[in-house]
């Protein structure tokens, strides 16, 4: 079925709509330049309402399996692609990605012009769309189009109860600070003998030291980081208690925890490619990244933090650690899933921390 | 880290000939070396043998030495120009194993020079089997299991502990015959034993067998901070087994899952750093589609095939970085050409899909085997880009000029379904062909076929995407519907009006009428994440936003030579580019179109505007349609171009230069014997024939010895010496078909001395920059055959014939910039062979060693100007004091079935250039720059044909005055006995005591002299004796001009130096003369 999207400036793109008529959907369009990991990516609490757009144009092409899932279900607002691949080929297929999004529900528009889509997010912004089928009612359209982007999104991915997760040797204890947290940083924790509590966003901070943790562990998450001010403050308490490890949205409430301040980006880094800088030794890592807000680097001048790494496109910040206290935290994902496994020792720091902390 | 402080001058060797497995792709990467090194303000000092490149214009580097690629001569240029420097990774394997060995041979260290980027080290633990396996078993990367064994024991051995399947190679065998993929132990046992037999030293090397894993490379760069990057992931559509050369290749790849595929890029990134590695490199995998096992196949520590393709596909310049890391930048300091504002620290992503797809030379080589192995047999390849891979494939497919514009070969419609489904398993070049067969006729389903082939059937069930199109144009109506849906999938016009029986123009109308139209996007290494301003476009139907912007200026488009090929190589890229420069020049937009991902021209910075698309006419005028341009140039682009012009024209295109009427005339054989007629210019005698019948009666006519070959060719295609009519009739049947649109022409055959002519013409003044003689006589290929310019043996009265009739040719075809005229010499009279309105092979050779700027002027003076005002005065140019040698390089050792003997069919694949103020050491130049060890003393085996055993007497006589011991087979041997040549007898290929294949073989023959008798018919011990001397590099001539030719070297050799280089510079200069 025809469908099209509509951006908040009135630019439509067309396309045709997957799940028919009723697969309309609104939110924030972003895009993500990798090049694989659909599958990661649409299960990446950190997408939670917003309409993800693939720059690659041939999507689908190995299908779905369950292994490749990062949380319990999708969160994503929607996907925009070029191509769905309707016959996809791998062993470790268990569904196609037709099927996926219809067990999952993803509303998706395809048979799009990606990459005028991507252009035109890149020059004017990230901003609202709508999906809808080319005969939606204008009514309908203008409906959807007013309705505001939702504050509420950590609250809705994030686990409802706590649950624990098993090492083979559990040698360290981490309580992890669930804002809609990937299952690839549960498994690299774990792989590195770590048992973990996962938490509600909600919990406090009495609660988690309650529980005596070797460390915490800030997960990343969904939207703007100041709307979880409640978060932030719990946080504030933490520092100092023990060893703090951040990725993403864990690493800027971490900063707006310690008096720094954080901003919007245009159009934000989301894609597989991305350069850091590692301050301290000069070199570069090729990161997975996921965030539409950045840490604002003069904000930071007079706390005792230190920036460790930057990003090569923009300069912006992308990773810190405090001056004296065995935290660090870093804005893209060492976890990778989707995208480069070269940063994944920034665990091992943690884990170094939690280990002299311990002594 | 700034760049390296003491570096001044750096010297940079470069790739040489082109053979097959080293291509175009050199040129492309040296010259970008030598522009980036410039870049930086140091002095470059470049050496290559190959005279049809860019990279040895002397605007490229600030010296350039056209000189062989040899110790010897490296280090001469080396302690002349005292480089800080060198660099060698972007040379291909050529340059590498030079760089190794110059080391070695202790040269660098005398000289003080350094060697940039990778170290020796560094390239022999990438290089070295031992070293490789030690480095990757240390890292904990895993190769495949191997071992080499002596007795069928080791070999059951190693299978009990590993195994099956194995792969078995015997080690040193003529023609890698004797090997195989065993199963089970009893075709163990067998196969090994068999490869034990065949081994000349009774080896056999056992390896796991990783055929139908799937085969995926990664481009990876580190710098010397050891960050390192991944700039382009690639999946080969054929599994293991077949060279990545010779397999279809896709890029980023299609069918591996994020964790697959950053499970091998993390293992690039592990190796290269494990090697140490400064640069650029090429790390392929083998991939268990079932269960994520993989191996690590090969590392190439430089920029190669590989990397030219990957910068080409995600416009990255592998090349340009890897210079930079060379001379000390990391890779955050360097920035990306596309973006401007990024840095070449990043991973480039791209929103497109690339296909690779070689070209093959079995158009001219019928009698090779065309099965696809572990040894490369392409030329050539293709590029093309798309938002689909159904698109992408069949721009591919289009842009190979192999007659097929879609994934169909007419010859296959008469096969029966029995004989296309047996075939399946077959790999071969047209196992593409023969798949879309199969499912356009639905006798097998995707599933079987990928079993069969081990093809992943993503790729499979892609290709049915495209045939159920096609079997649903065939069967339904035209209509927007349709047409627009078979757009969408990439089906050419053309291909569109053969399935629905509509004309190719009914379909452009209609297609314009729907607005049915490719949008262009462009290739920014980004996706569109930042701005970029490189104007490198592709087309696609599968879009709504065109991102040119076409500009109102003055803008004419160049049309590229496309893959290549035997006939048509890396002088026709060399062309394009000279034409583009010189429009851009003259202040006019100059746009290329062009499908080689190897070349320079296709780098986003030699152009306005790259589009890259096939070289078809749909393909070209949509191009054409958007930018609206003032015309389009044909004659740069070899004959890709020229065959675009007539159909161009008639949609109203303005061509640039000759007419295509004149063009025509050139190429027309009536047409053009009319017009020999009228001016009174001699040429063979000969005739045009649609059928069998009038070709035999013309023959006779003419009388036998013949010429025989299709009209409009290229490179002599299926062009053949036939002696009497049951050669001819075999000729007929098996080389060509003939239809009254393609006749045949019949040609006498004249014994004598071919020379070729460059010229440049006005329409009013016809500059001839010089005329080349050939070393050997007619017969030859002009393209095979060794030149020199000046000419050495013609009388001033011929030359001021040539001269003549070119001045006169020139002016009847009115020609508008350059043309090519090939003459025969017989007997004092001058006749014309052939007429190329165009530029041509030999072009960069000419305007190199003439200090013309040949395509410059030629471009000009299409665009109007008169030579007059250049400066040039009709006639020809003043010859200069030194000589060039143009000499072929042949890919011999490639082509396992192929009869190195030279005919009228082309068979180099490349050349090289020899320049002194000696002819004598000029050619020696050539021919050891063409890798050719000329023995100074040994034995020569003669073995030669009746028709010139005379002539042959007194050749061996000088040669066995210089010292050589002759031996020769009995008839040759008897000859020479006659005249008190002491000749030793030797036996016939199955005699078995002193078989003459055995004395190759130990190295008891040092130069084989021989020729074959007329007719096609040639003995099997002929072709047993020459092919030995290929795999056993023995140097084998064919013809005995060129014996004659080498003979004169050695005497001229004997008591001069061998070694002496100078300077293109000087050269043309008049600098230095001594010699």
């Amino acid at each position: 079925m025809k469908g099209k999207l509509i951006l908040e400036d009135g630019t439509t793109f067309r396309g045709q709509l997957f799940g028919g008529s009723n697969a309309t959907t609104e939110g924030e369009v972003v895009f993500n330049t990798g090049m694989t990991g659909y599958q990661e990516i649409l299960t990446d609490p950190s997408y939670c309402r917003q309409i993800v757009t693939l720059t690659y144009p041939l999507i689908g092409n190995y299908g779905t399996s369950k292994q490749f899932n990062q949380s319990r279900k999708s969160f994503v607002g929607g996907l925009i692609v070029g191509e769905i691949c309707e016959k996809p080929s791998s062993s470790s297929m268990q569904k196609t990605l037709s099927e996926f999004l219809t067990t999952e529900k993803i509303p998706c528009l395809y048979d799009v012009d990606t990459r005028a889509l991507t252009r035109k997010i890149r020059s004017a912004g990230t901003m609202k769309g709508v999906i809808v089928s080319e005969y939606t009612s204008q009514s309908t359209i203008n409906e959807m189009m007013s309705l505001p982007i939702r504050k509420n999104v950590v609250e809705m991915v994030t686990t409802p109860v706590s649950y624990t997760l098993d090492a083979r040797s559990n040698s360290l204890y981490v309580v992890a600070m669930d804002f809609g947290i990937k299952r690839n940083i549960l498994d690299a924790l774990r792989r590195l003998n770590c048992k973990v509590t996962v938490v509600p966003a909600k919990t406090s901070a009495e609660e988690i030291l309650s529980l005596k943790p070797d460390g915490i562990f800030l997960s990343n998450g969904p939207g703007d980081p100041k709307d979880v001010p409640d978060v932030i403050r719990e946080v504030q308490k933490l520092i100092g208690q023990r060893p703090i490890f951040g990725i993403c949205l864990g690493h800027q409430i971490l900063a707006l925890a310690m008096g720094a301040n954080t901003y919007k980006l245009k159009f934000g880094h989301r894609g597989s490619n991305q350069p850091v800088k590692n301050l301290e030794t000069g070199k570069v890592a090729i990161t997975a990244q996921n965030h539409g807000y950045a840490i604002d680097e003069k904000s930071l001048q007079g706390l005792p933090i230190k920036i460790t790494h930057v990003s090569l496109n923009d300069g912006t910040v992308e990773g810190f650690r405090h001056n004296s206290l065995p935290i660090s935290s870093v804005q893209y994902h060492p976890e990778a899933a989707p995208g480069p496994n070269d940063s994944v020792h920034l665990f091992d720091e943690f884990i170094y921390h939690m280990r002299v902390a311990n002594r | 880290m700034p760049k390296k402080k003491n570096l001044n001058k750096i010297i940079v060797i470069g790739s040489g000939p082109i053979v097959i497995g080293q291509a175009a792709e050199f040129d492309y990467a040296g010259s970008q070396a030598c522009r980036s090194l410039k870049e930086e303000g140091l002095e470059v000092v470049l050496v290559n043998s190959n005279p049809a490149t860019i990279m040895t214009d002397v605007n490229i580097a600030d010296r350039v030495y056209i000189e062989p690629l040899t110790v010897d001569f490296l280090t001469a240029i080396i302690e002349k120009e005292r480089p800080d420097g060198l660099l060698a990774t972007l040379g291909g394997q050529a340059g590498l194993n030079l760089a190794v060995q110059l080391a070695e041979s202790g040269a660098l260290e005398k000289y003080n020079v350094e060697l940039l980027g990778t170290s020796i080290e560094a390239i022999k633990k990438a290089e070295d089997r031992e070293l490789f396996k030690e480095t990757m078993e240390r890292i904990g990367e895993p190769i495949p299991e191997s071992t080499i064994v002596e007795d069928i024991h080791g070999a059951i051995d190693f299978a009990n502990q590993i195994g099956y399947p194995l792969i078995v190679r015997p080690a040193y065998t003529l023609g890698g015959t004797g090997g195989g993929i065993v199963n089970n132990e009893e075709e163990l046992i067998e196969t090994t034993l068999r490869g034990l037999k065949y081994s000349m030293i009774g080896q056999v090397l056992i390896e796991r067998s990783i055929a139908g894993w799937k085969e995926i490379e990664y481009e990876v760069m580190r710098d010397g901070n050891d960050t390192c990057i991944t700039i382009c992931s690639m999946e080969n559509f054929d599994p293991v087994g077949v060279h990545t050369g010779d397999s279809i290749v896709v890029a980023p790849t299609q069918t591996l899952t994020d964790h697959e595929g950053q499970l091998l890029r993390s293992a690039s990134l592990k190796i290269i750093r494990a090697l140490e590695i400064e640069g650029g490199c090429n790390i392929q995998f083998a991939l268990d589609p079932k269960s994520q096992n993989y191996y690590v196949i090969e590392v190439n520590p430089r920029v190669s095939r590989s990397s030219a393709l990957a910068s080409k596909a995600t416009g990255y310049p592998i090349a340009k970085v890897s210079v930079k890391i060379a001379i000390g930048y990391t890779l955050d300091e360097i920035v990306n050409a596309v973006t401007k504002t990024t840095k070449a620290c990043f991973e480039p992503a791209v929103d497109y899909i690339v296909v690779k797809f070689p070209r093959w030379p079995f158009d001219k080589f019928v009698y090779a085997d065309t099965t696809l192995g572990t040894q490369m047999k392409a030329t050539g390849e293709v590029m093309s880009l798309d938002r689909t891979f159904e698109g992408a494939i069949l721009k591919a497919v289009r842009s190979l000029e192999i007659g097929v514009n879609r994934l169909h070969m007419d010859k296959m419609d008469s096969w029966d379904d029995d004989r296309i489904k047996k075939r399946l398993s077959r790999i071969d070049d047209e196992r593409l062909f023969l798949i879309a067969e199969a499912l356009r006729r639905n006798i097998v389903t995707t599933d079987e076929i990928a079993d069969i082939t081990k093809i992943d059937r993503w790729f499979i069930d892609k290709i049915k995407n495209i045939t159920d199109m096609e079997v649903r144009l065939q069967k339904g109506e035209l209509n927007a519907k349709t047409l627009r849906e078979a757009k969408l999938l990439g089906l050419a016009d053309k291909s569109i009006a053969e399935l629905t029986g509509a004309n190719i123009n009914e379909v452009r109308d209609m297609r314009k009428q729907f607005k049915i139209l490719p949008v262009y996007k462009m290739v920014d290494t980004c996706a569109a994440e930042f701005e970029a301003a490189t104007p490198y476009y592709y087309s696609t139907y599968r879009g709504e936003v065109d991102e040119v912007e076409v500009s109102d200026k003055h803008k004419i488009i160049v049309l590229g030579s496309g893959p290549i090929r035997i006939g048509q190589g890396v002088e026709f890229d060399y062309c394009s580019v000279h034409s583009v420069w010189a429009l851009r020049e003259a202040g006019i937009e100059a746009i290329i179109i062009n499908n080689n991902p190897e070349t320079v021209s296709t780098d986003f910075d030699i152009s306005d505007k790259l589009y890259f698309e096939p070289l078809t006419t749909e393909d070209v005028l949509n191009i054409v349609d958007k930018e609206k341009p003032d015309g389009v140039i044909v004659q740069f682009g070899g004959q890709t171009a020229i065959n675009l012009a007539a159909s161009l024209a008639e949609a109203g295109v303005k061509i640039f230069g000759t007419s295509v009427d004149n063009i025509d005339r050139a190429e027309d054989r009536e047409r053009f014997d009319e017009m020999l007629t009228e001016l009174n210019i001699p040429r063979p005698k000969g005739i045009s024939v649609t059928n069998l019948d009038d070709a035999i009666t013309g023959a006779s006519n003419i009388g036998y010895p013949v010429m025989v070959r299709p009209s409009y060719v290229l490179g002599g295609r299926a062009m053949e010496i036939v002696y009497n009519e049951e050669e001819l009739r075999d000729y007929m049947s098996r080389a060509v078909k003939v239809t009254p649109d393609h006749p045949v022409l019949v040609d006498r055959y004249m014994q004598g001395t071919e020379v070729e002519v460059d010229a440049i013409s006005d329409g009013i003044d016809v500059v001839i920059p010089g005329i080349m003689e050939h070393v050997e006589r007619a017969g030859v290929h002009s393209g095979d055959s060794i030149a020199v310019y000046p000419p050495q043996t013609l009388p001033s009265k011929v030359i001021y014939t040539i001269t003549d009739y070119t001045k006169r040719l020139a002016l009847a075809l009115k020609v508008k910039g350059l043309l090519n005229i090939q003459y025969i010499v017989a007997d004092g009279k001058v006749s014309v062979i052939e007429v190329n309105p165009r530029s041509s092979r030999t072009v960069p050779f000419l305007s190199k060693v003439t200090d013309i700027k040949m395509v410059n002027v030629a471009t000009r003076v299409a665009l109007g100007a008169t030579l007059k005002s250049m400066g040039f005065y009709s006639g020809m140019v003043e010859p200069k004091p030194y000589v060039a040698v143009k000499a072929p390089v042949f890919s011999f050792a490639k082509m396992q079935d192929v009869d190195i003997s030279l005919g009228p069919e082309m068979k180099s694949t490349g050349e090289v250039m020899g320049i002194d103020y000696h002819y004598a050491r000029a050619l020696y130049k050539a021919i050891t720059g063409a890798g050719i060890v000329i023995p100074k003393n040994g034995c020569i085996l003669f073995t030669v044909a009746d028709k010139d055993k005379e002539e042959m007497k007194q050749l061996a006589r000088a040669f066995s005055e210089l010292g050589f011991k002759i031996v020769a087979t009995e008839g040759t041997a008897k000859a020479l006995q006659s005249i008190g040549i002491d000749a030793e007898i030797v036996g016939k290929v199955h005699q078995r005591s002193t078989d003459i294949i055995q004395m190759i073989k130990l190295g008891k023959i040092h130069m084989v002299i021989n020729t074959q008798a007329p007719g096609k018919h040639v003995a099997k011990d002929g072709f047993r004796i020459r092919r030995a001397t290929v795999e056993l590099g023995v140097p084998c001539f064919t013809s005995l001009d060129t014996a004659w030719e080498v003979m004169r070297v050695l005497t001229f050799m004997r008591d001069r130096r061998l070694v002496y280089s100078l300077a293109i510079q000087d050269y043309v200069g008049g600098g230095d003369a001594l010699a």
